[in-house]
């Protein structure tokens, strides 16, 4: 189209993150925007509504110092795109995808739209096989499957920056080595101080090389938080079904993103649904998390790990909950282990990797691992139920097993679940550590494990 | 070509203003822009017609133009849907892969039906013969398990010529021609019918046979009739799709309708992996030769959402014309209330409940009374149910959708968190539970199972509620503090929900019971419960009840007994009999 050039210098209104331009013509939905205001780099928008006389636009950083007549207004005539590129690996990008380390854009690669195209469901391919994280309880309990979408929800001050730093240095795909691996971060909302801390682990970081990440930091305009994951899972998008590489994507914090889809939601004038997120809030999380998976004829795989801190702990809020109904399973930190200084604070009984059958067993994690793991889930359930009971009771008054018990669940959460931050545990140190503290209860109880189990590994007759 | 019928005016979102199209008309199908995407009419305002668009609208301009096809929203039914995957508008996936790849791009038209594929036609009319609406013409076999009756369209009635002689014909040749009056209508073996709409039903029935689904807190606490309605509401995490998954594969319907509506793309991948392998234990074949399923998955366009469930009872409907029983499984429900409440604030309509449109509750209705057991022209009985699942935002029941859905179905299978914490699978619980089915069924329950089904099914109800009433003691004092026939009620309750109640979708003997299983599973439960109360009146203690040997059997019982071994559990009655008598023995 020919009209592509033509610029608008005047706004009729501006609200919030959005400005409306009156006598538009022949600009499309949802497509990009230029927004040039002398004095200050460019800025982008989108178009997010638009009739014969206006066009209502979404500006990405923000609306500060636009005034109604001092902006040039241009319409791209193609929604936002990204360059994606194999060099993207072991940059640094801001939140709209503009390198931040000094170096310039990647050059070569395709432009591709940030919004993505839904998958035709014929074409997945079902998740299997896992990603190491070498972290004990993860792996063991809620262990992560290619091509799926595992959140962990957490709360504010928890660890769970600490928690993504370690995983981005750790994982890995055991039996392939690491070439056909690659991290892709996007953080939204990340405080300056989570980001110098991410950029110096970044730095040290040995397998930075196949790291990509996209920081969009606290004090950026918080309607740029919409654009980051997108940026994020379009390089992730094209590493893994063009180059065929399996990535994980690690989005954090998806509550600020939440936050930022609310502003711009309100600032419509939208109808609002729970707490003022808007009714679309559950189809504009499916679009990011749908994102995950496999394709039949492709040999790579998206993987993602979502982070968000649930508001004030509650795991019903809108966020956690709609993310809970996409996503498969979930990871659930807690303040009390946090206390009691186990590092990670994995609270194991809520938490569950709803994939997990599919990749752990004979051929792929060991062939007693759905057991080992059954039978530990059981034997801490049943700690649980007696720390309530010697709660009214006391401990004196319960028998010699279930003291044997509350033993063996002091120890799960210290030597188990409890890891160091430079502490990677590969998967079979994990399921011979795993048997050890299992081996503390009496063999006879342990009645989720097969006798030739118990015979192989009980007590750690042959691995130690 | 179509004709331009109007252009643009106003884009937001899905939903499109257009102005200079009178001639449309309420619901009718048009293409919008010039890259043809699929839109309904959903409104009209003065010189103003609003459309909702199945796609997404990214690049869409004012000044395109919209094409009219003056057709409502409607769906192809012939032989070639079963076993095939649709999108929320009956696009075949499989042929969109073929033209698109991978990705879903817009604007792509395929027909739902293969148009070339010939199918082996055998009439059993003959000219000269009359023939009204629901009669069949003939029959082919669209798998080897269903014979599809090819219909004579609703409204249509008249008398048969050039009926075609038995053959392979493909879906749009002419097969017959009725007579109606001085006019002459071509049949085929395809028909179009707008989804909005019900078919007509000849006669409706009440509600006579439970749907058997295989599983054991279904189908003996809180069973559903064939052409009854059920819903199953549950937070995340509580198995909702594991279990609509075990009622698609085991349940004895002859076709099931699985609606994937505004849920997980991998869900809908386990489903295609796993039916073609999994056998219909009825049939013996594959169990994607009775499916067929509608996938629209979350991050597909909204509106097509919204179509969706219409599309799947559509096909329901004409499945049940022919005689076949029919479970339509749509999952879920709140996702097509979102799609619903997504352009209901797009058209900035007043929101009535929690943003939702007032007219929620009235759409709800229409869609669950779509189910029922009929009679058909030709004398035999066809039935839909509808099972329904509901995810309530952070599990809470009393939300609109979860309160608007109890209003119109006849079973609530409300699933719970803590069940599911404890991975006590399918976490159906039993406390707020119901059926009002027990009445209508009771009488097959008698006549094919056993005539004591329901005396003791309310007793384990009893037995499940008593344990509640004692739990809350439980809690306060622990169960040492509690007499011994207390601690008898409370360790049957266990035995209930343990051996009973909790089942395994991934065991291969447990996933699926048969109602003679069930019964003879429940009969052992009863059994013991009542030998060991007479011997607690005796003052045995508990707690050497509780170490009897035989109870490891019980607890195993629903793997270890095979179908075709059900008289094994008359054994284990003698086993429990046997070790209750050498106790009291040990008294004397």
């Amino acid at each position: 189209m020919t009209l592509i050039n033509k610029e608008y210098t005047n706004l009729k209104k501006i609200l919030g993150p959005l400005i409306v331009v009156e006598g538009v013509e022949g600009a499309g939905y949802g497509e990009m925007v230029e927004i040039a205001l002398k004095g200050h780099p460019l800025r982008h928008g989108r178009v997010l509504q638009v009739d014969e006389q206006r066009a209502v636009i979404e500006v990405y950083q923000g609306t500060i110092n636009i005034a109604k007549k001092n902006c040039k207004v241009h319409f791209k005539g193609k929604p936002m795109v990204v360059r994606v590129s194999k060099e993207m690996l072991g940059r640094m990008f801001n939140g709209m995808g503009e390198p931040t380390d000094g170096m310039p854009s990647p050059m070569d690669g395709d432009q591709r739209d940030i919004n993505g195209l839904p998958l035709n469901p014929i074409c997945r391919t079902y998740p299997r096989d896992y990603i190491e994280t070498g972290i004990s309880i993860i792996d063991l309990m809620t262990t992560l499957i290619r091509g799926q979408k595992l959140p962990i929800f957490s709360g504010n001050g928890l660890p769970h920056n600490k928690l993504v730093a370690q995983i981005i240095r750790q994982a890995n795909i055991s039996e392939q080595g690491n070439e056909n691996f690659a991290i892709v971060l996007a953080a939204m909302g990340l405080k300056n101080n989570e980001a110098e801390f991410f950029k110096q682990n970044f730095e040290t970081m040995g397998a930075a090389k196949n790291v990509a990440m996209f920081l969009n930091l606290a004090d950026d305009p918080s309607i740029e938080r919409l654009v980051t994951p997108r940026v994020a899972l379009t390089a992730a998008e094209y590493l893994a079904f063009d180059l065929g590489m399996h990535v994980l994507v690690i989005l954090t914090d998806m509550a600020n993103y939440a936050e930022a889809l609310r502003e711009v939601s309100s600032a419509r004038e939208e109808v609002p649904s729970r707490k003022g997120y808007p009714g679309y809030f559950y189809s504009d999380l499916a679009s990011l998390y749908e994102r995950a998976g496999r394709i039949k004829g492709h040999k790579g795989s998206i993987t993602q790990l979502p982070i968000l801190s649930m508001p004030n702990d509650d795991i019903t809020h809108p966020i956690p909950d709609l993310t809970g109904f996409i996503t498969e399973g979930q990871i659930i930190l807690e303040r009390e282990l946090t206390v009691r200084n186990v590092y990670p604070p994995v609270n194991v009984f809520p938490s569950l990797s709803r994939l997990m059958k599919n990749g752990i067993g004979k051929g792929m994690t060991r062939d007693d691992h759905p057991a080992l793991a059954s039978q530990l889930y059981a034997a801490y359930s049943h700690v649980k139920n007696i720390r309530s009971l010697v709660q009214v009771i006391g401990e004196d008054e319960i028998s010699e097993l279930d003291k044997c018990y509350l033993h063996f669940g002091e120890i799960l959460e210290k030597k188990l679940i409890n890891q160091g931050y430079y502490e990677k545990r590969t998967m079979e140190e994990t399921l011979d550590l795993a048997w050890q503290v299992l081996s503390i209860l009496p063999e006879e109880v342990l009645n989720r494990v097969s006798r030739e189990q118990l015979e192989k590994h009980y007590g750690n007759k042959n691995s130690r | 070509m179509l004709k331009q019928v109007g252009k643009i005016i106003m884009i937001n979102g899905s939903i499109i203003h257009t102005t200079g199209a009178d001639t449309l008309s309420m619901m009718e199908i048009v293409e919008v822009g010039q890259s043809h995407l699929i839109g309904e009419v959903i409104k009209i305002i003065d010189e103003k017609v609003v459309i909702q668009v199945y796609e997404d609208t990214s690049g869409i301009k004012p000044e395109e133009p919209i094409y009219g096809t003056g057709m409502p929203l409607s769906v192809e039914l012939g032989p070639g849907l079963i076993g095939s995957i649709f999108d929320g508008i009956q696009r075949p996936l499989q042929k969109l892969w073929e033209k698109t790849g991978s990705f879903i791009q817009k604007g792509v038209q395929v027909n739902a039906l293969d148009q070339k594929r010939k199918w082996h036609f055998v009439p059993q009319k003959t000219d000269g013969d009359s023939i009204k609406s629901g009669e069949a013409i003939g029959w082919v076999w669209e798998t080897t398990s269903i014979k599809h009756f090819i219909l004579c369209p609703p409204s249509i009635e008249g008398k048969l010529e050039n009926v075609v002689a038995e053959g392979d014909y493909t879906i749009s040749q002419t097969i017959a021609k009725i007579r109606v009056g001085e006019r002459y209508h071509k049949l085929t073996m395809v028909q179009k019918w707008p989804v909005r709409i019900e078919r007509p039903i000849y006669k409706r029935q009440l509600p006579k046979s439970p749907l058997i689904t295989g599983q054991r807190v279904i189908d003996l606490l809180f069973p559903l009739a064939k052409g009854s309605t059920a819903a199953l509401p549950g937070g995340f995490g509580t198995g909702k799709t594991i279990l609509q998954h075990q009622i698609a594969k085991w349940c004895d319907a002859d076709i099931i309708i699985y609606i994937g509506c505004g849920e997980r793309g991998n869900e809908m991948t386990e489903v295609l992996v796993e039916f073609p392998e999994l056998q219909d234990p009825r049939s013996g074949r594959s169990l994607m030769e009775r499916t067929i399923l509608v996938a629209n998955t979350s991050n597909m366009p909204v509106t097509a959402r919204e179509a969706s469930i219409y599309t799947g009872i559509t096909m329901a409907e004409y499945y049940r014309d022919m005689g076949y029983d029919v479970a339509l499984l749509a999952d879920s429900t709140s996702r097509w209330a979102e799609a619903l409440r997504e352009l209901s604030g797009r058209m900035e309509e007043m929101p009535a409940e929690e943003g939702f449109p007032a007219y929620l509750a009235t759409r709800l209705a229409q869609f669950y009374e779509r189910a029922g057991v009929v009679e058909t022209v030709e004398g035999t009985k066809g039935s839909i149910s509808v099972i329904g699942a509901v995810s309530p935002p952070s599990g809470d029941f009393s939300e609109p959708v979860t309160m608007h859905t109890k209003r119109f179905i006849s079973t609530f299978w409300g699933l719970d968190k803590d069940l599911a914490n404890e991975r006590h699978y399918p976490s159906v619980n039993w406390l707020n539970s119901y059926s009002d089915n027990l009445d209508d069924i009771q009488e097959w329950w008698q006549e094919h199972v056993d005539h004591t089904w329901r005396s003791m099914r309310d007793r384990v109800v009893e037995i499940l509620s008593q344990e509640d009433e004692l739990q809350k003691i439980v809690k306060l004092v622990g169960s040492d503090a509690l007499p011994d026939n207390q601690r008898l009620v409370l360790l049957i309750a266990r035995i209930i929900r343990e051996s009973f109640l909790q089942q395994n979708a991934y065991h291969d003997i447990d996933k699926y019971a048969s109602p003679q299983k069930q019964i003879a599973m429940l009969r052992v439960i009863l059994f013991f419960y009542d030998e060991a109360k007479k011997i607690i009146k005796r003052s045995i203690p508990i707690s050497r009840i509780q170490g009897l040997a035989v109870l490891g059997d019980v607890f195993r019982m629903k793997e270890d007994i095979k179908e075709n071994q059900l008289d094994q559990f008359r054994g284990l009655e003698d086993k429990i009999y046997q070790e209750i008598t050498c106790l009291v023995e040990s008294y004397k």
